[in-house]
């Protein structure tokens, strides 16, 4: 494949060629992406609707069929693109712009190393986990600087709630991801999938199974999303940080939403699930068939059983209030977290246990 | 007692209850009714736009006792009336303005003939000012044009008045 574009871009100087694929490596990775959000959004009005006893979005299709409403996230997206960016007078109008951009930059950043399968990476860091941990936590100044320019009351207080609840979610985050790196030895998101090889028994949501509940929960909470929307907030603070946002600049703190959203249930399925390593792996029978291959479809499929869980959780909880999100994340999360890393350290020292945490 | 609770909250518990019945209700049978190609059921009962209604013989059944405009709440009707010259009392007016109607049939209530009663149109549009004040010769037309559905209603809740 490589080779392919390699001899198809000889007629450029050395030094552009690697830029040019480079930049086709990152077409190739977020033109599914930006197609794969604007179908979750339809997978949500879809799936939640279905809980509610509803059918969803299910008119506008293609070529006068309406199959199901499939045309509906492109519908969407058009409207949103040709309606007025209204920028309230008392804004500061710079940073009103910039914001959306802020919170989208990272979002989409951040799959720069995600690792696909063994060769199939953007940049292949060392410090992978980091730069993802890093460009997430970036993502909360767009939030905070929406709401700051808007010059909204609402908005505002959205900013704040988002803030303080992504700082604190942040370090339950960071030490649920310590725990991985204890366990896998390493910082780089490839080799941490690697080092769950073995069987399903040995991916790190069974040795680490709490440190695997927290993430995801700290990932919904980091995400903004249902019951920790506190920053949105449509009852009471009416849209939180993006109230007085309209047209595209909406549409790209959605975007960014959902991308982010896409970016923990990828991160939760690396880390936690094997990644793209086959479930039947190890097992008696299909363990010598082609089921056992790793493959992209198993880190796809682990993915999106995590963005199913996004959706049935908005479907079924309501919201956390302010205090109690402030609660569950500094006095059950991070407490929780910091027992397990010692457990988890003290079984490393004795030098594991069965086949875990050697 | 409280053991058991942070048992339960440790192991979120309750949340995967909350889960297990959303989960259910995914596969439930939905209740959606596609509007315009499926219609939900409609009473004989249902009141919709106003008719005034004629007797076989072609005769209008009005009589202008204003019964209906006494008792309407919103005051929608208006009604005048002359002798005509067979002697008998009969409308020259019957307004009903459908912007001030609430729909609540007392005016079919009310009425000692049947002559003024509610169908079960309810797709009707105004595109112009005006064109939901109703005038006699409209409600008159939309009777002639629904008297079949309008006397089975009556015929259908006849043993419950």
């Amino acid at each position: 494949m490589i080779e392919l574009l390699q001899s198809l871009l000889q007629w450029l100087p050395e030094s552009l060629q690697v830029l040019a694929i480079i930049l086709i490596k990152i077409v190739v990775i977020l033109a599914p992406l930006l197609v794969a959000v604007a179908y979750l959004t339809y997978a949500e009005r879809k799936i939640i609707g279905y809980m509610q006893i509803r059918i969803g979005p299910n008119r506008v299709g293609f070529f006068g069929h309406s199959l199901w409403g499939l045309g509906q996230p492109i519908a969407d997206a058009v409207k949103l693109m040709f309606k007025e960016i209204v920028i309230p007078s008392g804004a500061d109008k710079f940073l009103f712009i910039v914001a959306p951009m802020l919170s989208m930059g990272p979002a989409l950043a951040a799959w720069a190393v995600i690792p696909f399968g063994d060769e199939l990476i953007l940049a292949d860091v060392n410090a992978s986990l980091l730069y993802v941990l890093a460009l997430t936590s970036l993502g909360v100044y767009g939030v905070i600087i929406a709401g700051w320019a808007s010059n909204s009351k609402y908005a505002f207080l959205g900013a704040m709630r988002s803030a303080a609840q992504i700082v604190s979610y942040e370090i339950a985050m960071g030490f649920a991801l310590v725990g991985v790196l204890m366990a896998a030895g390493s910082i780089n998101l490839g080799e941490i999938v690697q080092a769950q090889s073995g069987g399903f028994w040995t991916w790190f949501m069974v040795p680490l199974a709490p440190l695997f509940v927290i993430y995801f929960i700290s990932g919904v909470a980091e995400t903004n999303r249902a019951p920790f929307d506190v920053a949105e907030g449509e009852s009471e603070i009416v849209a939180g940080f993006h109230v007085e946002y309209s047209g595209i600049t909406f549409a790209v703190f959605f975007l960014a939403e959902y991308a982010n959203m896409i970016l923990v249930a990828m991160l939760t399925a690396l880390m936690f699930m094997g990644g793209w390593l086959s479930p039947f792996q190890g097992l008696p029978v299909v363990g010598d068939t082609f089921l056992a291959a790793p493959s992209l479809i198993w880190l796809l499929a682990k993915a999106s059983i995590f963005l199913f869980l996004f959706l049935w959780f908005r479907a079924t909880f309501p919201r956390y209030r302010y205090d109690q999100i402030m609660r569950l994340g500094w006095k059950v999360f991070i407490p929780l977290t910091i027992v397990w890393l010692m457990v988890v350290g003290a079984v490393i020292m004795a030098g594991g246990i069965g086949p875990w945490l050697h | 007692m409280n053991l058991l609770r942070s048992f339960k909250s440790l192991f979120l518990l309750e949340l995967l209850g909350g889960m297990r019945v959303t989960g259910r209700y995914l596969f439930k049978k939905k209740f959606t009714v596609q509007y315009p190609e499926e219609r939900a059921p409609m009473s004989p009962r249902f009141r919709g736009h106003h008719a005034l209604r004629r007797y076989a013989n072609g005769e209008e059944r009005c009589i202008a006792c204003k019964l209906c405009e006494v008792i309407c709440p919103a005051m929608a009707i208006t009604i005048e009336l002359a002798e005509r010259d067979d002697g008998t009392r009969r409308t020259t007016r019957y307004d009903i303005d459908m912007t001030k109607c609430i729909y609540c049939g007392f005016c079919e209530e009310a009425c000692p003939v049947d002559a003024i009663v509610e169908t079960r149109v309810y797709e009707y549009v105004g595109e112009e000012r005006g064109d939901l004040l109703m005038s006699k010769e409209k409600l008159l037309a939309m009777g002639d044009k629904h008297e079949q559905q309008i006397a089975a209603d009556r015929a259908a809740d006849a043993p419950y008045r």
